[in-house]
């Protein structure tokens, strides 16, 4: 799949994301946020980083660009649309996704290794996925809140679990409702997730040698 | 006329607010025991503008602050508050 992974000023991880989606077989090409052309591609991702160094709140300002009048174009066209850590805070702050991810509980940023069971297997993304996958996340502002709570369940794709695969409050990092780490759409065409998959897709780099995240990014090679 | 706008965001009432808790549990509490009953910690946007009122000087931020999302009307509630300046340098 064609697929552009937008760069911001003071986006960080398009390289890992491209490296990660060529492991899948995608065609993926960093395009800046300036100059996306919508219709010369079939899927998107916006990765992580600190997009216009976080100022006003994380996502705020990108949400403003004009980059997410293509965004949003190509979403309500069904095409597939990702927003890893910072690009989860665009796509809340933009509306492409409800709710708000506010500052992590506890104030601090928080980077570790976490355990996310996938609650819905009715996204394209998460479609063969495995039950629960191992991922680290990195943020500051990570606190995923709605005032409705069915809903926010229903939308909910990822969860923070524990060992045991239960979402216990100790296995909550930020202070989400639910235990929410990752939510889509209506439609199911766009997912946003605190975790960073590009980071969890070479055994190099993991603690135990997996390779979870390609069970999200898979997608994007068909 | 010159306006000094101030745009006051906050945490809404039911979206907990860790800074203003700390603030409360470890420095304030310790001063004046049982004295303060809630703290919120936010932020605030400083516009200096052109407008004929004060009315209309509120209007235009508070519009500003909805069509761009100054603020995230989900978890924050706003406060818009004006006063004339006599050169915008005040």
């Amino acid at each position: 799949m064609r697929t552009a992974v937008i760069k911001f000023p003071g986006t960080t991880c398009e390289l890992d994301v491209v490296k990660a989606l060529k492991q899948v077989g995608a065609e993926a090409e960093v395009v800046k946020f300036n100059s996306l052309d919508p219709d010369r591609y079939d899927g998107v991702v916006i990765p992580g980083g600190f997009s216009f160094g976080d100022y006003l709140r994380a996502g705020a300002i990108a949400a403003n660009s004009e980059a997410m009048k293509g965004i949003r174009e190509m979403a309500d066209q069904g095409k597939l649309v990702l927003g890893i850590c910072n690009g989860f805070q665009i796509l809340v702050e933009s509306g492409l996704l409800k709710g708000a991810l506010l500052p992590n509980l506890n104030l601090r940023f928080i980077t570790k290794w976490v355990r996310i069971r996938v609650r819905r297997k009715d996204t394209p993304f998460t479609k063969d996925s495995k039950d629960v996958l191992f991922m680290p996340i990195a943020h500051a502002e990570g606190r995923y809140y709605l005032d409705d709570e069915e809903l926010a369940s229903r939308l909910s794709v990822f969860q923070y679990v524990d060992e045991r695969g239960i979402p216990s409050p100790q296995a909550n990092p930020n202070g989400s409702i639910l235990n929410i780490a990752g939510v889509t759409n209506e439609a199911g065409n766009v997912l946003g997730l605190m975790p960073h998959p590009e980071r969890a897709s070479f055994p190099s780099i993991s603690p135990d040698g997996s390779r979870d995240g390609l069970e999200i990014l898979r997608v994007f090679g068909k | 006329m010159m306006y000094k706008v101030e745009l006051i965001i906050l945490n809404k009432d039911g979206v907990r607010d860790p800074e203003g808790e700390t603030l409360k549990r470890y420095v304030i509490d310790s001063t004046m025991p049982g004295k303060v009953a809630d703290v919120r910690v936010g932020k605030i946007v400083v516009v200096t503008m052109e407008a004929s009122s004060r009315e209309e000087a509120e209007d235009l931020t508070r519009r500003l602050a909805e069509s761009k999302r100054l603020y995230n009307p989900i978890v924050h509630k706003i406060v818009v508050r004006a006063e004339r300046v006599e050169d915008g340098s005040n």
